[in-house]
């Protein structure tokens, strides 16, 4: 048994994982990481149309700030975020776009004077002032107030990664290629490390660390429909969650991208909505004003995949030979800005639909996009049932999404999470508590255990198919835990998921090669991803309300008397055909903005019993802080200040604003 | 669509973990469908007909780079290429000048972050500092849309694979570098000179070994300007060297 020492061990070498590792190492920690491919194909390259940061450059920009990027982001989220955590991020989030920019990201910037855009269907020019001109510039995405949205081009997340990498490169920080962390090596309270297998030669690596973070992106492939690459298979999460100790949070909450092309359901950014594209239905007609008059094609993702998915119910869809779907517009944006600010997209639409976005309409329906839940953490990352296990980005449910993430905050919380949870590893080494005392006898338990279970796999005869299997999943997710969910539904998933699970306890593997071998890896990988599927179908089936991206067609209204809470899911006992749920409240009384509407998506709520009191408390300290000093008033409602670690503390200078 | 053809697929098959295995090509069959791509036959040929087939797809969406292999000689991304823009015979092969996994997967991965390193790829200079609470440095709006778009490079490796002097000189660094230093070179934020950078690729291995076949311009997948971009840092950098005391 190879037995490979570091301080901090991180998986996943995506945007997340690449930030806190180099975050780890600045500060004196070895950090290694894993990644199951090279971490420049990493899924944080699709990202394309960017990421919130509330700079306030451009006019459209102007007067924002973190208070408004706060107030998006719960809202957004339905009140299901962590408030806290909302705070740390938006604060955090101006540092991480010009510390990007010092790495080299070469986010488009404001050019003085007129330019002409499309809003609401029609030209209209925009003057842009002197004393920005050359600075970062922001596109509108859907659910903010601001343009806030800071972007290369539709290539964002392409040039964040290759210069995040590229650092990490600088800084020496080994990536270890092709590598599968398989099982976390634990002795029941605190995490020590991973068993990981070689994907090329089969090998079975012991990594033993003082930290081991687990950032390994969404979960997407339980679906059948995803804009997720064919990576985001969630094996990090679900390797958390066979610990049995440590939770995953909010499972259930899913969001559900209105435009993934159809019907291979590869994304086109919210930044063609977002620069004036409009959803048109069979009938050519622009529905979207008639649901939502107020944010229209542009309120937040769950609410237009919810508008969209209602307007094809009522038979307006296009119908093809694949099936129903409508259609985005963007040819009212012109050829040149197509070409130079969407020019992913038009790439797409050339090479897999064959058409021209200039000239032609592209086919679009919602298609799961994101997972809100993940590896429960506190505000540091930090797994609060497993010591040393710490998550970030999309892995994690740090929580700062609740139940529906804004376009544009998922990168941004790539870095942004990267950068928190990489000085909180950090202090966490430079703590005594950093210490390990396992044994490499009690490292070998967990080695022997993971080299007997893929020796099961490769001499057993089992005669079930993974192919069959995840196909299946694949389909009971996306047809019964989707965009709109029922009771009834849901316990047939759930019914249906733990069939499959006990069929994948005989599945067979006719390749029986040690090293690189495909069925192998399809095999091992089901099984855990069955678990993820079960806890998101529980999940929903136990939440009867609707909150954010999770729709209960038999609970329409959010209900924050009952369910202001957060999903806890574990998994104990690994025969188990369900996890064990926990509901971890949400504290309105220190809540800074209290439960309320969102403005949009016109559902209705039930307010919690504290609601009232704390907006009692809050219009209280709100007439009572009367001067115009915004970070006393905030601070007096929630103070969050202390929270961040010391090297990310303070102010964001802004144009216009005061230091 | 009219009658639905049939495909024949002739794919490499090697995998060098296996003792006493020998590189061969495999046939198979797939019916065509409709917006067929190579990333859907060589995943129903892996779920239908050969579990043990090995080949790298992430985004399936022509972003990652992944997916590059030979598709009839020729190196491109599978997961965008179209079965019917192909004839009914093809024939997929991993890239050469890569260290071959299996199949048709090759780590391009440990390639480039070796190029990477050879190269010192990132930005240098003091901004890489600059306070973060501050205002961000201003830039010319232009100057970071060229940036990008030297920038859209994916490290596929189809311009390595389809590189003359990269299959005769190991050691080449192949129009994928040349590229990144031109995008570094025009970086007001990045600080190095042209001396310094003469130092990385004014040799053979660099930018002297171009013979200016140019396959990598052909076959780029993110059509790069790799021809007018290895000419002008060749005019750079014979100017550096001849000034260099």
């Amino acid at each position: 048994m190879k037995i490979i020492y570091t301080d901090v061990l991180v998986i996943g070498g995506g945007l997340a994982g690449l930030r806190a590792a180099i975050g780890v190492k600045r500060r004196g920690h070895d950090a290694t990481i894993l990644s199951l491919v090279p971490p420049k194909r990493s899924h944080s390259a699709a990202a394309q149309g960017g990421m919130q940061a509330s700079l306030g450059n451009s006019i459209k920009g102007q007067g924002d700030n973190e208070d408004v990027h706060f107030g998006d982001t719960v809202r957004g989220s339905d009140w299901g975020a962590d408030q806290e955590v909302v705070r740390m991020f938006v604060n955090t989030a101006p540092k991480a776009i010009r510390e990007l920019a010092n790495w080299g990201v070469p986010w488009n910037r404001v050019r003085r004077g007129d330019h002409d855009v499309i809003i609401n269907g029609k030209k209209v020019t925009l003057t842009e002032q002197d004393n920005a001109h050359g600075l970062i510039t922001a596109r509108d995405f859907g659910g903010t107030k601001k343009w806030r949205t800071c972007y290369v081009s539709d290539g964002t997340g392409h040039s964040m990664l290759y210069s995040v990498s590229d650092q990490a490169i600088a800084q020496q920080i080994p990536v270890h290629e092709r590598m599968e962390a398989m099982r976390i090596i634990h002795d029941g309270s605190r995490c020590c490390g991973v068993v990981a297998r070689n994907l090329i030669t089969g090998e079975l690596v012991t990594y033993l660390a003082k930290a081991t973070c687990i950032a390994t992106g969404g979960f997407g492939r339980i679906y059948r429909s995803t804009t997720n690459a064919v990576i985001n298979e969630g094996i990090g999460a679900a390797i958390a969650l066979e610990t049995g100790i440590a939770s995953l949070g909010n499972m259930e909450a899913i969001q559900f991208h209105p435009t993934a092309i159809f019907p291979a359901g590869i994304l086109v950014t919210e930044g063609c909505r977002g620069d004036g594209g409009l959803l048109l239905d069979a009938d050519l007609h622009r529905f979207m004003p008639d649901y939502e008059p107020e944010k229209m094609e542009l309120a937040s993702r769950d609410v237009v995949s919810r508008r969209m998915e209602e307007h094809i119910a009522k038979g307006k869809a296009v119908t093809n030979r694949f099936g129903r779907h409508l259609w985005l517009d963007i040819r009212l944006l012109g050829r040149a800005h197509i070409e130079k600010n969407l020019r992913e997209v038009n790439e797409i639409c050339h090479y897999f639909l064959g058409i021209d976005p200039a000239e032609d309409l592209i086919p679009v329906r919602p298609a799961q996009h994101y997972s809100m839940g993940g590896v429960r953490t506190d505000y540091r990352g930090e797994s609060p049932t497993l010591q040393g296990l710490f998550s970030c980005g999309e892995a994690a449910c740090w929580d700062m999404h609740g139940f529906n993430r804004l376009g544009g905050n998922s990168v941004a919380e790539t870095v942004v999470a990267g950068m928190i949870v990489g000085e909180f590893m950090a202090d966490f080494c430079d703590s005594g508590d950093s210490e390990i005392s396992v044994s490499t006898a009690q490292a070998k338990e967990f080695w022997e255990r993971e080299r007997a279970q893929i020796e099961a796999l490769l001499d057993g005869d089992g005669d079930e198919s993974s192919v069959a299997i995840l196909a299946e999943m694949q389909n009971v997710m996306t047809d019964k835990v989707g965009i709109f969910r029922n009771g009834e539904n849901l316990q047939l998933a759930v019914d249906e998921l733990q069939a499959l699970m006990l069929r994948s306890r005989n599945i067979g593997v006719a390749t029986k090669a040690r090293g690189a071998n495909p069925e192998l890896v399809a095999a091992y990988r089901v099984k855990r991803m069955l678990k993820l599927a079960i806890c998101t179908a529980y999940g929903a089936l136990q939440r009867t309300e609707s909150r954010g991206a999770h729709f209960r067609e038999d609970h329409t209204q959010r209900n924050d008397q009952e369910w202001l809470n957060r999903t806890l899911a574990t998994w104990e006992d690994d025969n188990a055909l369900l996890p064990t749920l926990n509901y971890e409240p949400l504290d309105v009384m220190r809540m800074e903005l209290p439960p309320g509407d969102r403005g949009y998506g016109g559902a209705d709520h039930i307010d919690h019993p504290d609601t009232q009191r704390r907006q009692a408390e809050v219009d209280g300290i709100r007439d009572k802080v009367t001067e115009a000093d915004r970070f006393a008033l905030q601070d007096a409602l929630m103070p969050y200040e202390e929270l961040l670690p010391v090297a990310l503390r303070g102010r964001n200078e802004r144009l216009g604003e005061n230091k | 669509m009219a009658e639905t053809r049939k495909l024949s697929l002739n794919i490499l098959r090697y995998n060098p973990q296996l003792e006493g295995d020998k590189p061969r090509m495999q046939a198979f069959e797939v019916d065509e469908s409709e917006n067929m791509t190579l990333f859907m036959v060589l995943n129903l040929i892996r779920e239908q007909q050969d579990p043990s087939l090995q080949f790298d797809f992430v985004c399936r969406a022509g972003i990652c780079g992944s997916c590059a292999m030979l598709i009839d000689g020729r190196p491109g991304l599978a997961c965008r290429t179209l079965t019917k823009d192909l004839g009914t015979e093809i024939t997929l092969a991993p890239l050469p000048a890569f260290e071959l996994i299996a199949d048709l997967s090759v780590n391009t991965g440990k390639w480039m972050r070796a190029m990477s390193e050879r190269m010192e790829a990132w930005i240098h200079g003091d901004e890489t500092e600059r306070d973060i609470r501050q205002m961000e440095a201003p830039m010319n709006p232009d100057e970071a849309e060229e940036i990008y778009e030297l920038e859209r490079c994916i490290e596929c490796g189809c311009c390595v694979a389809a590189c003359g002097t990269a299959q005769m000189r190991e050691d080449f660094v192949g129009a994928v570098a040349l590229n990144k230093l031109a995008r570094f070179r025009l970086d007001p934020r990045d600080k190095r000179s042209d001396q310094e950078f003469y130092e990385l690729i004014g040799t053979d291995d660099g930018v002297f070994g171009c013979m200016s076949l140019l396959a990598c311009n052909d076959f780029c997948p993110k059509e790069l300007p790799l021809q007018t971009q290895i000419a002008f840092l060749r005019r750079k950098m014979l100017k550096a060297g001849l000034s260099r005391k």
